[in-house]
């Protein structure tokens, strides 16, 4: 494969095939609290490795909370806490001994708005790498390339590296993001409705891109748009109020759900 | 795609970033931790000078304290006294700059936020303002010395009232600015509608609307002038008797407590102390009593 | 039901109206008119030294009141001197507070360090002067000049450096107490910039792995630099205008001898703090206020240079939302 040639994908420790549906995360009687209020509810969800997993749900229901919980961004906050088990490779990522930082680098994320750093396009996707490796000049060049065609972004800014992130349009922005959190290799990729301030055009860009980045990364996406979840997602989970309804395959979920909620949700009878 | 001979170093390679990630890892974890402890740092030492310039002035001018400080004059090199003088000029210039300057800084900035907010007379204002804002106190207090007392030839209340006023104006303007552009146009609009003349809206309704905002700005005023000796030094001079005359060199406050403290005499010394005392309680009894108003509103 | 009142009313309330206006508007000549009027009178009364020296009043270190022959360079080295080592100390400790106050502090301290920050801007800096001369001083003379002037006894250049009489005067005990002035300035406004950074631009640098030092220091200062260097300019300013807190400990001396931050010297505003009272009319009083005028148009530059900054940040703020 050309990409091989660039630089070698993540090792699995097993280095067997995985089962089709293995999990990357398992999540065990999750709660979550913002102060007194109960947002998440006993979640119990097992996240299938290399997929992609959409989490729907009206406002409010907890979808980028549960999100969120998985790179641990909620310790930012001291009123927000969480309870449970969420299970990467074996280890409880809530009670891991190894440094919340060390977790974050497995596992990347991409947020509403496209937050490029105040820097060029260059230092933008150096950043995460030089937090963790050691790469001279040649090998930093190769990996900028590589995450940004990984991004489907490299054609379009291949002879503006040097420009700032924010020159570009709100589309490129987001897929420098994307590109951002891939050149530090994670394991997971969390969307958190990555397309709700693109355009349709940069969104059909970014959900092909969500289609290509599954081969290599368990890819978990939160979105509103329920139209988007029947079109990127292997499996998706519905949420109401802060309960994980119901879980399955998107095609089942989508033609014939097994709870009433899910269908009263899917067909639009409330939102 | 992923051959098995080439697994097993894959497995070693891959065991060796993960090491070589750890130990960078633990280099910056270092430097976060001496950053983070240094910043803990940085707002004790803030803290810590705080205290203790507070302490000593509390300390050293406490101990000064008594009824002679308040109804003697400011006495001779090692004879008893106290600041009376000092403190009625003070007190006077401070007041009647307060009352010159105040309407001057209201109109002004009334005229910024009702009249003109966009013409170039405001954008030119406002940087001006800017300008007398930030301007050297000493400097000031030289233009008065070369308009009023080069002029009548003599130091005077009058004049130590002008170059207060002067730096009462364009912080006044800022403020009173800032509070108008904060009231609501719904409100403005309202009175408007029922016919009422500008002016009135403006003295009825807006100003009164941000009559909070507007006075804190006055107290914050205040409390800078009360502190500043620089433009009185060669306004109002300064005079060792009692003096009710504003046309003659007053006593104050700042410029009695320079004079005493660079002195060599100790009485002169413990009254600049008690002098610092009460410049300091008043100033920050001010500013507390302002963020009080704020919090109010 | 009178009729008359009615157009009687209507008519002097235009009047009124008018009369307001104008008076508002004249409010804002008047200031107008104040600043030229400073700039005129400060132009006027030291033309006799601009007229004698001209430039070179800027580089002459001569101050002679019996020779009636001076020249600038001490006054302006010291103002430069004691605001440059107040912003070698301000700016460091200010980012320090604002770092522990926007990422550090828990919840319930936030409030009232912020507000014994503030509180400290507001104390006048005679107070500051007094307690620099009476109390930091003998303090910076016994624990810090002694012994340096011990440690580089001899050494050539460190030695000359830390000379002086050891009573903790001079340009670095004003540069020392010119920063705690500024540092409450400075410190306030990188707060503020720093409290406005969007979370989730901080959440995107958290989210890659980084330590809270390396996201403040990589991501939020870049993203906030224009309104940090707005504010330093700020507390730049306010320095260089400082005359109290400096004429305490500056030690009022003309002559620069030697490089020492222990010497005596001068600032501009000590210099007029001390002299002008009795200086009389003529080529000392016009040196003088050619001084002044000097000061006047070095703080003008820096207020314009933080305001230039200020309104480009707004300016790049409305381009990115």
């Amino acid at each position: 494969m050309a990409a091989a040639t660039l630089s070698p994908p993540p090792v699995r420790a097993q280095g067997a095939q995985t089962t089709p549906n293995a999990s990357k995360i398992s999540v065990k009687d999750l709660n979550f609290y913002y102060g007194k209020f109960h947002a998440l509810k006993g979640i119990n969800l097992e996240i299938p490795e290399k997929k992609v997993t959409a989490f729907i749900g009206p406002s409010g229901c907890g979808k980028s909370t549960l999100l969120r919980t998985f790179n641990r961004m909620f310790e930012l906050y001291p009123e927000q806490r969480a309870e449970g088990q969420i299970m990467l490779d074996g280890e409880n990522l809530l009670t891991s001994k190894q440094d919340v930082a060390l977790i974050r680098a497995k596992i990347g994320m991409v947020f509403q708005k496209p937050t490029p750093f105040p820097m060029s396009i260059r230092d933008n996707i150096a950043f995460g790498v030089k937090l963790f490796d050691d790469l001279n000049a040649t090998d930093m060049d190769e990996r900028i390339e590589w995450a940004l065609r990984k991004a489907a972004l490299w054609t379009e800014v291949k002879d503006k590296l040097h420009q700032s992130g924010s020159g570009l349009s709100g589309g490129q922005q987001q897929r420098l993001c994307i590109a951002r959190g891939i050149a530090i290799k994670p394991e997971v990729l969390l969307l958190d409705e990555p397309c709700s301030a693109l355009d349709p055009i940069s969104t059909a860009k970014v959900e092909e891109l969500i289609a290509e980045l599954k081969n290599d990364y368990t890819v978990v996406i939160v979105t509103h748009n329920m139209q988007q979840a029947a079109r990127c997602s292997d499996y998706t989970a519905y949420m109401y109020l802060g309960d994980l309804v119901e879980f399955g395959e998107t095609e089942q979920m989508f033609f014939k759900p097994q709870r009433k909620e899910t269908e009263d949700y899917i067909t639009g009878r409330f939102g | 795609m992923i051959t098995a001979p080439n697994t097993g170093k894959r497995l070693i390679d891959a065991a060796e970033q993960a090491e070589r990630r750890q130990a960078k890892f633990a280099s910056r974890k270092w430097v976060n931790t001496i950053a983070l402890a240094l910043s803990l740092a940085a707002m004790a030492f803030g803290v810590f000078f705080l205290v203790w310039i507070l302490w000593q002035t509390i300390w050293l001018g406490i101990g000064g304290l008594n009824i002679a400080l308040f109804t003697e004059s400011t006495p001779p090199p090692n004879e008893v006294g106290g600041l009376a003088n000092a403190i009625f000029g003070s007190f006077m210039m401070v007041m009647l700059a307060t009352f010159v300057g105040t309407p001057i800084g209201i109109m002004a900035g009334v005229y910024l936020a009702e009249y003109d907010t966009t013409g170039w007379l405001a954008s030119v204002t406002r940087f001006v303002n800017d300008i007398l804002l930030s301007a050297p106190s000493i400097v000031i207090g030289l233009f008065v010395y070369a308009v009023v007392v080069s002029t009548f030839k003599s130091y005077s209340g009058w004049a130590g009232v002008i170059a207060l006023a002067l730096i009462v104006i364009p912080v006044v303007i800022r403020t009173t600015e800032n509070m108008l552009v904060l009231v609501p146009s719904g409100l403005r609009e309202a009175a408007y509608a029922l016919g009422t003349p500008k002016w009135k809206v403006i003295t009825l309704v807006t100003l009164r609307a941000a009559r909070a905002g507007v006075i804190t700005g006055v107290l914050l005023a205040v409390a800078r002038i009360a502190g500043e000796t620089a433009p009185l030094l060669f306004t109002a001079l300064s005079n060792q008797f009692w003096n009710g005359d504003m046309s003659k060199p007053m006593a104050s406050l700042p410029v009695t407590i320079f004079k005493f403290a660079m002195s060599p005499y100790e009485n002169w010394q413990q009254l600049a102390w008690a002098g610092v005392f009460l410049i300091t309680v008043a100033v920050l009894g001010l500013n507390i009593l302002a963020r009080v108003l704020t919090r109010q509103k | 039901m009178n009729p008359s009142p009615a157009p009687r009313s209507r008519l002097s309330g235009a009047v009124i109206d008018r009369l307001f206006g104008w008076a508002a508007r004249g409010a804002a000549l008047l200031t107008l008119a104040l600043l030229l009027g400073i700039l005129g009178s400060l132009v006027v009364g030291a033309w006799p030294s601009i007229s004698k020296y001209g430039l070179t009043f800027l580089v002459r270190s001569v101050w002679d009141p019996v020779q009636n022959d001076y020249g600038g360079l001490v006054m302006i080295y010291g103002t430069l001197a004691t605001s440059f080592i107040a912003l070698l100390i301000a700016v460091p400790v200010s980012f320090g507070i604002a770092l522990f106050l926007t990422e550090l502090s828990p919840a319930w301290l936030k409030r009232p360090l912020g507000t014994a920050i503030e509180l400290l801007a507001a104390v006048p800096s005679i107070v500051y002067g007094m307690w620099g001369l009476m109390v930091f001083g003998p303090i910076l003379a016994t624990y810090v000049q002694q012994p340096l002037q011990k440690l580089f006894n001899g050494v050539p250049f460190l030695g000359a450096f830390v000379s002086g009489p050891p009573v903790g005067i001079g340009i670095l005990a004003a540069g020392i107490i010119l920063a705690i002035m500024i540092i409450p300035f400075i410190a306030s406004v990188m707060r503020d910039v720093f409290e406005v950074t969007p979370p989730l631009l901080k959440e995107s640098a958290y989210g890659l792995g980084s330590t809270t030092w390396e996201v403040v220091f990589k991501v939020v200062l870049p993203f906030t630099k224009t309104g940090v260097l707005g504010g330093i300019m700020l507390g730049l300013g306010r320095a260089l205008g400082e005359t109290m807190a400096v004429t305490f400990v500056i030690g009022n001396m003309n002559q620069l001898n030697s490089l020492s931050v222990f010497e005596a010297a001068n600032s501009i505003t000590s210099a007029l703090a001390n002299e002008f009272a009795e200086a009389g009319e003529g080529l000392h009083q016009a040196s003088l206020i050619y001084l002044g005028l000097v000061l006047f148009f070095i703080t003008f530059v820096v207020l314009s240079l933080s305001k230039l900054l200020l309104a480009r940040l707004k300016k790049s703020e409305g381009a990115k939302s």
